[in-house]
Protein backbone atom coordinates (compact mmCIF):
# COMPACT_ATOMS: atom_id res chain seq x y z
CA UNK A 1 0.00 0.00 0.00
CA UNK A 2 1.42 3.38 -0.98
CA UNK A 3 0.32 6.92 -0.41
CA UNK A 4 0.72 9.39 -3.26
CA UNK A 5 0.01 13.05 -3.51
CA UNK A 6 -2.72 14.10 -5.90
CA UNK A 7 -1.99 17.21 -7.95
CA UNK A 8 -4.45 19.77 -6.64
CA UNK A 9 -6.71 21.72 -8.95
CA UNK A 10 -5.45 25.23 -8.54
CA UNK A 11 -7.75 28.03 -7.46
CA UNK A 12 -7.92 30.99 -9.78
CA UNK A 13 -4.59 32.64 -9.08
CA UNK A 14 -2.63 29.85 -7.45
CA UNK A 15 -1.05 28.56 -10.61
CA UNK A 16 0.24 31.89 -11.81
CA UNK A 17 2.89 32.34 -9.19
CA UNK A 18 3.78 35.16 -6.88
CA UNK A 19 5.01 37.48 -9.62
CA UNK A 20 1.77 37.32 -11.58
CA UNK A 21 -0.20 37.90 -8.40
CA UNK A 22 1.85 40.90 -7.35
CA UNK A 23 1.74 42.33 -10.83
CA UNK A 24 -2.05 42.02 -11.01
CA UNK A 25 -2.78 43.59 -7.64
CA UNK A 26 -0.09 46.22 -8.21
CA UNK A 27 -1.73 47.27 -11.50
CA UNK A 28 -5.17 47.48 -9.88
CA UNK A 29 -3.87 49.51 -6.93
CA UNK A 30 -1.99 51.81 -9.30
CA UNK A 31 -5.09 52.23 -11.47
CA UNK A 32 -7.16 53.07 -8.38
CA UNK A 33 -4.58 55.65 -7.27
CA UNK A 34 -4.54 57.22 -10.74
CA UNK A 35 -8.35 57.39 -10.70
CA UNK A 36 -8.35 58.98 -7.24
CA UNK A 37 -5.73 61.54 -8.27
CA UNK A 38 -7.46 62.46 -11.53
CA UNK A 39 -10.90 62.56 -9.92
CA UNK A 40 -9.65 64.64 -7.00
CA UNK A 41 -7.75 67.13 -9.14
CA UNK A 42 -10.09 67.42 -12.11
CA UNK A 43 -12.77 69.41 -10.27
CA UNK A 44 -16.29 69.71 -11.60
CA UNK A 45 -15.56 70.03 -15.31
CA UNK A 46 -12.58 67.73 -15.91
CA UNK A 47 -12.38 64.82 -18.33
CA UNK A 48 -12.85 62.22 -15.62
CA UNK A 49 -15.95 64.05 -14.36
CA UNK A 50 -17.43 63.56 -17.83
CA UNK A 51 -16.57 59.86 -17.73
CA UNK A 52 -18.06 59.53 -14.26
CA UNK A 53 -21.13 61.41 -15.38
CA UNK A 54 -21.55 59.06 -18.35
CA UNK A 55 -21.08 56.04 -16.07
CA UNK A 56 -23.64 57.39 -13.61
CA UNK A 57 -26.09 57.93 -16.47
CA UNK A 58 -25.65 54.33 -17.64
CA UNK A 59 -26.16 52.99 -14.11
CA UNK A 60 -29.09 55.27 -13.31
CA UNK A 61 -31.86 53.03 -14.75
CA UNK A 62 -30.58 50.11 -12.69
CA UNK A 63 -30.50 52.25 -9.54
CA UNK A 64 -34.03 53.49 -10.18
CA UNK A 65 -35.17 49.89 -10.75
CA UNK A 66 -33.58 48.67 -7.51
CA UNK A 67 -35.06 51.63 -5.64
CA UNK A 68 -38.55 50.84 -6.97
CA UNK A 69 -38.23 47.18 -5.96
CA UNK A 70 -37.00 48.15 -2.49
CA UNK A 71 -39.61 50.84 -1.90
CA UNK A 72 -42.49 48.56 -0.71
CA UNK A 73 -40.15 46.88 1.78
CA UNK A 74 -38.91 50.25 2.96
CA UNK A 75 -42.51 51.42 3.34
CA UNK A 76 -43.43 48.39 5.43
CA UNK A 77 -40.40 48.95 7.66
CA UNK A 78 -41.24 52.64 8.00
CA UNK A 79 -44.90 51.90 8.74
CA UNK A 80 -44.05 49.37 11.47
CA UNK A 81 -41.45 51.70 12.93
CA UNK A 82 -43.77 54.70 13.00
CA UNK A 83 -46.61 52.65 14.48
CA UNK A 84 -44.56 52.05 17.60
CA UNK A 85 -44.03 55.77 18.09
CA UNK A 86 -47.44 57.00 16.93
CA UNK A 87 -49.31 56.63 20.21
CA UNK A 88 -46.71 58.45 22.28
CA UNK A 89 -46.40 61.23 19.75
CA UNK A 90 -50.13 61.84 19.19
CA UNK A 91 -50.63 63.72 22.46
CA UNK A 92 -47.50 65.77 21.90
CA UNK A 93 -48.73 66.83 18.46
CA UNK A 94 -52.20 67.76 19.78
CA UNK A 95 -50.61 70.16 22.27
CA UNK A 96 -48.35 71.50 19.55
CA UNK A 97 -51.32 72.07 17.23
CA UNK A 98 -53.09 74.15 19.90
CA UNK A 99 -50.00 76.29 20.35
CA UNK A 100 -49.51 76.66 16.60
CA UNK A 101 -53.11 77.86 16.07
CA UNK A 102 -52.35 80.76 18.40
CA UNK A 103 -49.13 81.53 16.61
CA UNK A 104 -50.77 81.47 13.15
CA UNK A 105 -53.12 84.26 14.23
CA UNK A 106 -50.24 86.33 15.59
CA UNK A 107 -48.14 85.65 12.49
CA UNK A 108 -50.97 86.75 10.20
CA UNK A 109 -51.09 90.14 11.92
CA UNK A 110 -47.28 90.43 11.76
CA UNK A 111 -47.26 89.49 8.08
CA UNK A 112 -49.77 92.17 7.14
CA UNK A 113 -47.80 94.77 9.08
CA UNK A 114 -44.54 93.57 7.56
CA UNK A 115 -45.87 93.76 3.97
CA UNK A 116 -47.14 97.28 4.56
CA UNK A 117 -43.81 98.49 6.05
CA UNK A 118 -41.74 96.86 3.29
CA UNK A 119 -43.85 98.66 0.74
CA UNK A 120 -43.10 101.95 2.47
CA UNK A 121 -39.32 101.36 2.60
CA UNK A 122 -38.79 99.73 -0.85
CA UNK A 123 -36.86 97.06 1.10
CA UNK A 124 -34.22 94.94 -0.73
CA UNK A 125 -34.08 91.41 0.68
CA UNK A 126 -32.24 88.16 -0.02
CA UNK A 127 -34.16 85.37 -1.81
CA UNK A 128 -36.95 83.94 0.34
CA UNK A 129 -38.20 80.41 0.62
CA UNK A 130 -40.52 79.30 -0.94
CA UNK A 131 -41.66 82.44 -2.84
CA UNK A 132 -38.48 83.04 -4.88
CA UNK A 133 -37.89 79.41 -5.86
CA UNK A 134 -39.50 76.66 -7.83
CA UNK A 135 -38.80 73.08 -6.89
CA UNK A 136 -37.67 70.01 -8.80
CA UNK A 137 -38.92 66.82 -7.14
CA UNK A 138 -36.45 63.93 -7.31
CA UNK A 139 -36.28 60.36 -6.11
CA UNK A 140 -33.35 59.24 -3.93
CA UNK A 141 -31.51 56.50 -5.84
CA UNK A 142 -28.27 56.04 -3.95
CA UNK A 143 -26.37 56.46 -0.76
CA UNK A 144 -22.57 56.38 -0.52
CA UNK A 145 -21.34 53.27 1.19
CA UNK A 146 -18.83 54.79 3.57
CA UNK A 147 -19.26 56.13 7.08
CA UNK A 148 -17.17 59.17 6.19
CA UNK A 149 -19.51 61.04 3.89
CA UNK A 150 -23.13 61.89 4.54
CA UNK A 151 -24.64 62.20 1.08
CA UNK A 152 -27.38 60.91 -1.19
CA UNK A 153 -27.74 60.59 -4.95
CA UNK A 154 -30.97 61.75 -6.61
CA UNK A 155 -32.51 60.94 -9.98
CA UNK A 156 -32.37 64.49 -11.31
CA UNK A 157 -29.40 66.21 -12.88
CA UNK A 158 -28.32 68.99 -15.19
CA UNK A 159 -30.88 67.83 -17.79
CA UNK A 160 -33.60 68.69 -15.26
CA UNK A 161 -32.14 72.09 -14.41
CA UNK A 162 -30.22 71.10 -11.28
CA UNK A 163 -26.95 72.98 -10.72
CA UNK A 164 -24.15 72.77 -8.17
CA UNK A 165 -24.96 74.62 -4.90
CA UNK A 166 -28.74 74.38 -5.31
CA UNK A 167 -30.34 73.88 -1.89
CA UNK A 168 -32.33 70.72 -1.25
CA UNK A 169 -35.33 70.36 1.07
CA UNK A 170 -38.20 68.08 2.01
CA UNK A 171 -41.56 69.03 3.45
CA UNK A 172 -39.93 68.72 6.90
CA UNK A 173 -37.01 71.06 6.35
CA UNK A 174 -33.50 71.54 4.99
CA UNK A 175 -31.69 68.49 3.64
CA UNK A 176 -28.47 69.87 2.17
CA UNK A 177 -26.79 71.17 -0.95
CA UNK A 178 -26.05 69.85 -4.45
CA UNK A 179 -22.29 69.20 -4.67
CA UNK A 180 -21.96 67.24 -7.91
CA UNK A 181 -24.15 67.01 -10.98
CA UNK A 182 -24.22 64.62 -13.90
CA UNK A 183 -26.73 64.54 -16.74
CA UNK A 184 -29.37 62.49 -14.98
CA UNK A 185 -28.29 62.43 -11.36
CA UNK A 186 -26.86 64.66 -8.66
CA UNK A 187 -25.06 64.17 -5.39
CA UNK A 188 -26.42 65.97 -2.34
CA UNK A 189 -24.20 66.72 0.64
CA UNK A 190 -26.43 66.23 3.68
CA UNK A 191 -26.54 68.71 6.52
CA UNK A 192 -25.08 65.95 8.73
CA UNK A 193 -21.87 65.80 6.68
CA UNK A 194 -18.69 66.90 8.44
CA UNK A 195 -18.03 69.55 5.80
CA UNK A 196 -21.54 71.08 5.76
CA UNK A 197 -22.26 74.43 7.43
CA UNK A 198 -25.31 76.68 7.21
CA UNK A 199 -25.91 80.21 8.50
CA UNK A 200 -28.94 80.00 10.75
CA UNK A 201 -30.92 81.97 13.30
CA UNK A 202 -33.07 81.20 16.29
CA UNK A 203 -36.58 82.06 15.06
CA UNK A 204 -37.71 83.41 18.45
CA UNK A 205 -34.76 85.67 19.26
CA UNK A 206 -33.03 86.01 15.84
CA UNK A 207 -29.77 84.99 17.52
CA UNK A 208 -27.38 84.07 14.68
CA UNK A 209 -25.12 81.04 14.46
CA UNK A 210 -23.77 78.36 12.15
CA UNK A 211 -25.41 74.95 11.99
CA UNK A 212 -22.87 72.14 11.76
CA UNK A 213 -22.69 68.43 12.28
CA UNK A 214 -22.18 67.44 15.92
CA UNK A 215 -18.94 65.55 16.33
CA UNK A 216 -19.23 61.88 17.16
CA UNK A 217 -22.88 61.38 16.31
CA UNK A 218 -24.55 60.65 13.02
CA UNK A 219 -27.71 62.74 13.01
CA UNK A 220 -27.35 65.46 15.62
CA UNK A 221 -26.57 69.05 14.68
CA UNK A 222 -25.18 71.94 16.69
CA UNK A 223 -25.76 75.66 16.38
CA UNK A 224 -22.22 76.94 16.62
CA UNK A 225 -20.87 80.48 17.16
CA UNK A 226 -23.82 81.65 19.27
CA UNK A 227 -22.78 84.48 21.61
CA UNK A 228 -23.25 83.94 25.33
CA UNK A 229 -25.48 86.99 25.69
CA UNK A 230 -28.01 85.60 23.16
CA UNK A 231 -30.86 83.91 24.97
CA UNK A 232 -31.69 80.54 23.43
CA UNK A 233 -34.16 78.13 24.99
CA UNK A 234 -34.95 74.48 24.60
CA UNK A 235 -37.57 73.84 21.84
CA UNK A 236 -36.67 77.05 19.97
CA UNK A 237 -36.90 76.63 16.21
CA UNK A 238 -33.78 77.11 14.10
CA UNK A 239 -34.18 78.26 10.48
CA UNK A 240 -31.78 79.30 7.72
CA UNK A 241 -30.60 82.92 7.98
CA UNK A 242 -30.32 83.66 4.26
CA UNK A 243 -27.99 86.65 4.48
CA UNK A 244 -27.08 89.04 1.70
CA UNK A 245 -23.97 91.23 1.50
CA UNK A 246 -23.63 93.36 -1.62
CA UNK A 247 -23.75 91.06 -4.62
CA UNK A 248 -23.07 88.01 -2.46
CA UNK A 249 -25.82 86.04 -0.78
CA UNK A 250 -26.14 82.82 1.20
CA UNK A 251 -26.51 79.59 -0.79
CA UNK A 252 -29.55 78.81 1.35
CA UNK A 253 -32.64 81.04 1.15
CA UNK A 254 -34.05 82.57 4.30
CA UNK A 255 -36.58 80.74 6.41
CA UNK A 256 -36.08 77.03 5.71
CA UNK A 257 -36.74 75.06 8.93
CA UNK A 258 -33.70 73.12 10.16
CA UNK A 259 -34.57 71.75 13.57
CA UNK A 260 -35.48 72.30 17.18
CA UNK A 261 -33.13 73.10 20.07
CA UNK A 262 -32.75 70.13 22.41
CA UNK A 263 -30.16 71.47 24.84
CA UNK A 264 -28.28 74.68 25.60
CA UNK A 265 -25.10 74.84 27.62
CA UNK A 266 -22.06 76.97 28.22
CA UNK A 267 -18.80 76.82 30.09
CA UNK A 268 -16.62 79.58 31.48
CA UNK A 269 -13.78 78.77 29.09
CA UNK A 270 -15.81 78.59 25.84
CA UNK A 271 -16.42 81.78 23.89
CA UNK A 272 -19.77 80.56 22.56
CA UNK A 273 -22.79 78.64 23.76
CA UNK A 274 -23.19 74.94 23.03
CA UNK A 275 -26.58 74.51 21.36
CA UNK A 276 -27.69 71.07 20.20
CA UNK A 277 -30.38 70.72 17.55
CA UNK A 278 -32.61 67.81 16.66
CA UNK A 279 -33.13 68.13 12.87
CA UNK A 280 -36.67 67.98 11.49
CA UNK A 281 -35.53 65.85 8.57
CA UNK A 282 -34.97 62.15 9.15
CA UNK A 283 -31.77 61.82 7.12
CA UNK A 284 -31.79 58.04 7.40
CA UNK A 285 -35.06 57.52 5.53
CA UNK A 286 -35.07 60.00 2.69
CA UNK A 287 -37.04 58.68 -0.28
CA UNK A 288 -37.65 61.86 -2.25
CA UNK A 289 -36.46 65.47 -2.02
CA UNK A 290 -37.08 68.84 -3.63
CA UNK A 291 -34.23 70.73 -5.29
CA UNK A 292 -34.85 74.48 -5.00
CA UNK A 293 -34.08 76.39 -8.17
CA UNK A 294 -34.21 80.20 -8.16
CA UNK A 295 -37.23 81.46 -10.10
CA UNK A 296 -35.00 83.95 -11.93
CA UNK A 297 -32.90 81.13 -13.46
CA UNK A 298 -34.09 80.28 -17.00
CA UNK A 299 -35.45 76.74 -17.24
CA UNK B 1 -11.96 30.36 -13.38
CA UNK B 2 -14.53 29.18 -15.95
CA UNK B 3 -16.37 31.72 -18.05
CA UNK B 4 -19.70 30.63 -16.51
CA UNK B 5 -18.41 31.19 -12.98
CA UNK B 6 -16.90 34.52 -14.01
CA UNK B 7 -20.20 35.61 -15.49
CA UNK B 8 -22.16 34.53 -12.41
CA UNK B 9 -19.60 36.18 -10.14
CA UNK B 10 -19.79 39.42 -12.13
CA UNK B 11 -23.59 39.42 -12.07
CA UNK B 12 -23.60 38.77 -8.34
CA UNK B 13 -21.06 41.54 -7.79
CA UNK B 14 -23.10 44.02 -9.83
CA UNK B 15 -26.28 43.21 -7.91
CA UNK B 16 -24.40 43.50 -4.59
CA UNK B 17 -22.94 46.87 -5.62
CA UNK B 18 -26.35 48.19 -6.63
CA UNK B 19 -27.98 46.87 -3.45
CA UNK B 20 -25.22 48.43 -1.37
CA UNK B 21 -25.52 51.86 -3.00
CA UNK B 22 -29.31 51.96 -3.22
CA UNK B 23 -30.60 50.09 -0.18
CA UNK B 24 -28.11 48.58 2.25
CA UNK B 25 -26.25 51.82 3.04
CA UNK B 26 -29.47 53.31 4.38
CA UNK B 27 -30.14 50.40 6.75
CA UNK B 28 -28.43 52.18 9.63
CA UNK B 29 -28.70 50.66 13.08
CA UNK B 30 -26.80 51.83 16.10
CA UNK B 31 -24.86 54.32 13.98
CA UNK B 32 -23.50 51.95 11.33
CA UNK B 33 -24.69 50.13 8.24
CA UNK B 34 -23.73 46.70 6.87
CA UNK B 35 -21.36 46.48 3.91
CA UNK B 36 -22.85 43.78 1.71
CA UNK B 37 -20.44 44.50 -1.14
CA UNK B 38 -17.41 44.01 1.10
CA UNK B 39 -18.78 40.67 2.32
CA UNK B 40 -19.41 39.53 -1.26
CA UNK B 41 -15.91 40.59 -2.37
CA UNK B 42 -14.32 38.80 0.60
CA UNK B 43 -16.36 35.67 -0.19
CA UNK B 44 -15.30 35.80 -3.84
CA UNK B 45 -11.69 36.23 -2.75
CA UNK B 46 -11.92 33.25 -0.39
CA UNK B 47 -13.47 31.03 -3.03
CA UNK B 48 -11.61 32.10 -6.17
CA UNK B 49 -8.22 33.30 -4.95
CA UNK B 50 -6.34 36.56 -4.65
CA UNK B 51 -6.28 37.78 -8.27
CA UNK B 52 -10.00 37.25 -8.97
CA UNK B 53 -10.70 38.68 -5.51
CA UNK B 54 -8.76 41.84 -6.31
CA UNK B 55 -10.36 42.18 -9.77
CA UNK B 56 -13.88 41.69 -8.39
CA UNK B 57 -13.12 44.18 -5.61
CA UNK B 58 -11.89 46.78 -8.08
CA UNK B 59 -14.92 46.33 -10.35
CA UNK B 60 -17.45 46.41 -7.51
CA UNK B 61 -15.87 49.53 -6.03
CA UNK B 62 -15.89 51.24 -9.41
CA UNK B 63 -19.64 50.61 -9.81
CA UNK B 64 -20.34 52.12 -6.37
CA UNK B 65 -18.07 55.13 -7.02
CA UNK B 66 -19.74 55.78 -10.38
CA UNK B 67 -23.25 55.47 -9.04
CA UNK B 68 -22.76 57.58 -5.93
CA UNK B 69 -20.61 60.24 -7.70
CA UNK B 70 -17.97 59.60 -5.04
CA UNK B 71 -14.30 60.46 -5.71
CA UNK B 72 -13.52 57.81 -8.32
CA UNK B 73 -11.19 55.03 -7.15
CA UNK B 74 -11.57 55.24 -3.37
CA UNK B 75 -13.96 52.32 -2.93
CA UNK B 76 -12.14 50.46 -5.72
CA UNK B 77 -8.82 50.73 -3.90
CA UNK B 78 -10.25 49.59 -0.56
CA UNK B 79 -12.13 46.65 -2.09
CA UNK B 80 -9.21 45.63 -4.35
CA UNK B 81 -7.06 45.14 -1.27
CA UNK B 82 -9.94 43.50 0.62
CA UNK B 83 -10.48 40.94 -2.16
CA UNK B 84 -6.73 40.35 -2.46
CA UNK B 85 -6.24 39.81 1.28
CA UNK B 86 -9.17 37.40 1.43
CA UNK B 87 -7.76 35.48 -1.52
CA UNK B 88 -4.29 35.28 0.01
CA UNK B 89 -5.74 34.08 3.29
CA UNK B 90 -7.59 31.31 1.47
CA UNK B 91 -4.53 30.36 -0.56
CA UNK B 92 -2.21 30.18 2.41
CA UNK B 93 -4.09 28.84 5.41
CA UNK B 94 -7.78 29.56 5.58
CA UNK B 95 -9.22 27.48 2.75
CA UNK B 96 -10.14 24.43 4.75
CA UNK B 97 -11.30 26.23 7.90
CA UNK B 98 -15.04 26.30 8.49
CA UNK B 99 -14.96 29.68 10.17
CA UNK B 100 -12.72 31.26 7.55
CA UNK B 101 -15.52 33.48 6.15
CA UNK B 102 -16.32 34.88 9.59
CA UNK B 103 -12.67 35.44 10.49
CA UNK B 104 -11.87 37.01 7.11
CA UNK B 105 -14.95 39.26 7.07
CA UNK B 106 -14.31 40.40 10.65
CA UNK B 107 -10.64 41.24 10.18
CA UNK B 108 -11.08 42.77 6.72
CA UNK B 109 -14.03 44.93 7.86
CA UNK B 110 -11.83 46.50 10.54
CA UNK B 111 -8.82 46.86 8.23
CA UNK B 112 -10.92 48.28 5.38
CA UNK B 113 -12.55 50.84 7.67
CA UNK B 114 -9.16 51.92 9.02
CA UNK B 115 -7.68 52.15 5.54
CA UNK B 116 -10.69 54.10 4.23
CA UNK B 117 -10.35 56.49 7.15
CA UNK B 118 -6.71 57.16 6.26
CA UNK B 119 -7.62 57.65 2.59
CA UNK B 120 -10.40 60.13 3.35
CA UNK B 121 -8.13 61.95 5.79
CA UNK B 122 -5.41 62.23 3.15
CA UNK B 123 -7.94 63.67 0.72
CA UNK B 124 -8.60 66.50 3.15
CA UNK B 125 -12.00 65.43 4.45
CA UNK B 126 -12.97 66.14 8.04
CA UNK B 127 -12.95 62.86 9.90
CA UNK B 128 -14.15 62.11 13.41
CA UNK B 129 -12.05 59.09 14.28
CA UNK B 130 -14.24 58.05 17.20
CA UNK B 131 -17.33 58.06 15.00
CA UNK B 132 -15.63 56.24 12.14
CA UNK B 133 -13.85 53.58 14.18
CA UNK B 134 -16.27 53.08 17.08
CA UNK B 135 -19.79 54.43 16.55
CA UNK B 136 -20.05 53.38 12.91
CA UNK B 137 -17.64 50.46 12.77
CA UNK B 138 -18.92 48.39 15.71
CA UNK B 139 -22.49 47.94 14.38
CA UNK B 140 -21.18 47.51 10.83
CA UNK B 141 -18.83 44.78 12.04
CA UNK B 142 -21.67 42.96 13.79
CA UNK B 143 -23.89 43.23 10.70
CA UNK B 144 -21.11 42.03 8.39
CA UNK B 145 -20.40 39.06 10.66
CA UNK B 146 -24.09 38.15 10.61
CA UNK B 147 -24.06 38.34 6.81
CA UNK B 148 -20.77 36.46 6.41
CA UNK B 149 -21.91 32.83 6.44
CA UNK B 150 -25.15 33.17 4.41
CA UNK B 151 -23.48 35.37 1.79
CA UNK B 152 -20.49 33.03 1.61
CA UNK B 153 -22.84 30.07 1.10
CA UNK B 154 -24.69 31.92 -1.66
CA UNK B 155 -21.48 32.97 -3.41
CA UNK B 156 -20.10 29.42 -3.15
CA UNK B 157 -23.30 28.06 -4.67
CA UNK B 158 -22.97 30.44 -7.61
CA UNK B 159 -19.27 30.50 -8.43
CA UNK B 160 -17.64 27.42 -6.94
CA UNK B 161 -16.60 24.70 -9.35
CA UNK B 162 -17.23 21.14 -8.23
CA UNK B 163 -13.57 20.22 -8.68
CA UNK B 164 -12.39 22.92 -6.31
CA UNK B 165 -13.88 21.25 -3.26
CA UNK B 166 -12.40 17.88 -4.16
CA UNK B 167 -9.01 19.48 -4.71
CA UNK B 168 -8.67 19.98 -0.97
CA UNK B 169 -7.84 16.28 -0.60
CA UNK B 170 -4.15 16.21 -1.21
CA UNK B 171 -3.32 12.53 -0.63
CA UNK B 172 -4.97 9.24 -1.46
CA UNK B 173 -4.32 5.69 -0.45
CA UNK B 174 -3.38 3.42 -3.37
CA UNK B 175 -3.69 -0.31 -2.68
Amino acid sequence: MTVRRIPTTPLGSRGGGALRRRLAVGCLVLLSLVLITLSFRSGDDGTLTGVQSAGATVLRPFAVGFERVAQPFRDVYGWADSLLEARSEAEKYRAEARELRQRVIQSEFALQENTYLRGLLDYLDSPRFPDDFHSIPAEVIGRPASAFTQAIVIAAGSQNGVRINDPVVTADGLVGLVTRVSGGSARIQLLTDQDAAVSAIDLRTSAPGVVRHARGTRETLVLDRVRKQDLIRRNDEIVTAGWRSGSLSSLYPKGIPIGRVTSVGQTDTDLFQQVQIDPYVDFGSLDAVLVLVPSERPR
Amino acid sequence: MSSGATLRGSALLFVAAMLQAVIVSSLVFGGGAPDLLLVVVVSLGLLRGSIPGAVFGFAGGLVVDLLTLETLGITSLVLTLAGFWAGRYAETSGRSRQLAPILAVGVITVLAASFALVLHYMLGEQIVVRHALVTALAPALVANLVLALPVYALVRELVQRRGDLEAAREVEVVV
